[in-house]
């Protein structure tokens, strides 16, 4: 059956897409804002679970894809003149780009030692970027801001980051419900359950686990680059936070590894408590705090997730809930 | 010949694993391949799916030379394998689990025609009414059966059995028995490895016997058990060796 005739397919992509037209509609900034934060971790999460959910590899430094490609993006947008849709492509394609040949090596490691692999990535490039001239050092980058007039001023500039956030927001979902409907996704899944036996079985590992890290990489990279161009500048603290790569992964745990909609509902709900809990006077300073007892927790009661415990407790949910 | 082994070594670090291992197998036939444990059964099939590769010597599969394909590839050019030890793909379903073999196999099919392959395969090993359930839940003779599947999925030339009937009770074994038969019916050639010394030499045509990694013996099931060496290599197992010689 293809994917895409399954009620479950169009789900989450109606969801996202009705979201963003609404707030396109209702054009009102504090809405954009906090949509904007929402949708990009929409987004991480579920590139993210391309890797984690149907691969089975966990990266916890993802983050420095949306950090490197960002930089990238946001160079060529601010030093070489490039329109924000091409430069966000172009750091996507960095970010991409560097996974293949960072798969090459890294992706023959295994469990752990692939996790503790990609922290070291994050850190050397955090150190890279600091220390490198043509992308500011310490200190970073920023647009001028006569930059934004050629999108029609400041406001609109960030409308259309918004639309090309929702956008890609989209295209990630679109590819995580193709990929988890084909043989690819399938060859996917057959890794993450024994690598060994799906070698055997045919499945070509090596190079299905570099693909699959580079989907997972190629959308933080555009992410990247738009949200530094809505904040206007990008810095070495602010593009390779690990703290983020963990709450990404809270998220998908959470909503549940290995479907589609779970990961994007864990962002959802995962923002809504981090809101909650920021402006709580007694949680504010505790939030990572707490996203550490909800990782701990569910990886102990729940590891299938919210999504996977509704797909396991209630069979008939399963064509709806991919 | 369907496949040619060519003076196979194998060794890890001082142990030798396989020493100068030649045999050939005919299209259609069933070869068993016993020896006691540790004489090196797995490691040859091992380096016949190219889990790893023999240190010297060849296998030539089909008129080509396949020594030290990686895995997939020598799944891809037609040998599937059934594990010792089941390695089902717990989170999938059981109709998954045979669709990673024939999307991956020798056919390479796409997942539609995958799908109804993996029904006529469950159906032959009698799985059918299980297809939905995960694998995971199956219990272990259902999980041997999967095991078998999988490798059927691939719409193999070459079957590599690795004790399958191990830990199955009496009547699974015949049951099991009746499944390799039809599979060989169906034109598949298999390389089985077993203990269960009644089956593999009711099922054989023809017997190779490993002891040390050393090839000691080969012929018809009769051959082999009346052949000294290898009742020598049975010694250390009494039991065994009593088996053999009441056969």
């Amino acid at each position: 059956m293809r994917p895409w005739a399954r009620l479950g397919f169009w789900l989450p992509l109606g969801a996202v897409f009705v979201w963003g037209l609404v707030v396109l509609l209702l054009r009102e900034d504090t809405l954009r804002e906090t949509t904007f934060t929402l949708m990009m971790f929409v987004g991480m999460a579920s590139s993210l679970n391309i890797l984690l959910g149907y691969t089975g590899y966990v990266s916890f430094g993802h983050i420095v894809f949306f950090g490197l490609g960002g930089y990238f993006g946001f160079y060529l947008l601010s030093q070489q003149g490039l329109w924000l849709l091409p430069a966000a492509v172009g750091g996507g394609i960095l970010s991409g780009v560097l996974a293949g040949l960072l798969g090459l090596a890294v992706l023959r490691l295994r469990g752990a030692y692939f996790a503790l692999a990609t922290i070291g990535i994050n850190e050397a490039a955090r150190a890279f970027v600091s220390n490198f001239g043509p992308f500011g050092g310490a200190t970073g980058l920023f647009v001028n801001f006569q930059a934004y007039q050629a999108y029609g001023g400041a406001g609109p500039a960030l409308w259309t980051t918004f639309m090309y956030l929702w956008l890609v927001t989209l295209a990630v979902l679109l590819v995580s419900a193709l990929v988890q409907g084909s043989r690819f996704g399938l060859g996917l899944m057959a890794i993450r359950e024994d690598e060994d036996a799906a070698m055997v079985m045919g499945v070509a590992a090596p190079r299905a686990k570099t693909i699959a890290f580079m989907l997972s990489a190629f959308f933080p990279g555009i992410i990247g680059t738009l949200y530094f161009f809505k904040n206007g500048n990008v810095e070495p603290g602010d593009a390779f936070q690990l703290h983020m790569s963990i709450e990404a992964l809270v998220m998908i745990m959470l909503g549940g590894q290995g479907t589609v909609v779970g990961p994007a509902l864990g962002a959802v709900v995962y923002q809504g408590l981090r809101g909650y809990l920021l402006t709580s006077p007694l949680f504010k300073s505790l939030h990572l705090a707490m996203a550490g007892l909800f990782l701990l927790l569910i990886v102990l009661f729940v590891p299938a997730g919210a999504v996977g415990w509704l797909r396991h407790r209630f069979p008939r949910l399963r064509k709806v809930l991919t | 010949m369907i496949l040619e082994v060519h003076h196979i070594t194998k060794r890890f670090g001082g142990l030798q694993a396989l020493t100068d291992v030649s045999f050939g197998l005919k299209e259609g036939e069933i070869l068993g391949l016993i020896g006691p444990n540790g004489a090196g059964k797995t490691t040859l099939f091992n380096v016949l799916n190219g889990v790893f590769p023999p240190n010297r010597g060849q296998v030539i599969f089909r008129g080509e030379d396949i020594t030290g394909l990686p895995p997939y590839e020598v799944a891809r050019r037609g040998i599937a394998r059934a594990y010792q030890v089941v390695r089902p793909l717990n989170e999938l379903t059981v109709r998954e689990n045979v669709m990673v073999g024939a999307c991956y196999g020798r056919e390479a099919l796409p997942l539609a025609q995958a799908a109804r392959v993996a029904d006529e395969v469950l159906a032959t090993v009698g799985l059918a009414g299980r297809a939905e359930q995960l694998a995971g839940s199956l219990n272990v003779a259902q999980k041997k059966r999967l095991e078998m599947a999988r490798a059927l999925g691939s719409r193999p030339y070459l079957l590599l059995l690795d004790e399958v009937l191990a830990g199955l009770n009496p009547s699974e074994i015949a049951a099991m028995l009746d499944t390799i038969r039809a599979i060989r019916e169906g034109g598949v050639t298999i390389l089985m490895i077993e203990h269960v010394m009644q089956a593999v030499m009711s099922v054989s045509d023809r017997v190779i016997v490993l002891d040390y990694g050393q090839l000691i013996a080969e012929g018809s099931p009769e051959e082999v058990v009346n052949n000294p060496q290898v009742i020598e290599a049975y010694l250390g197992d009494p039991q065994m060796t009593a088996r053999l010689m009441g056969e």
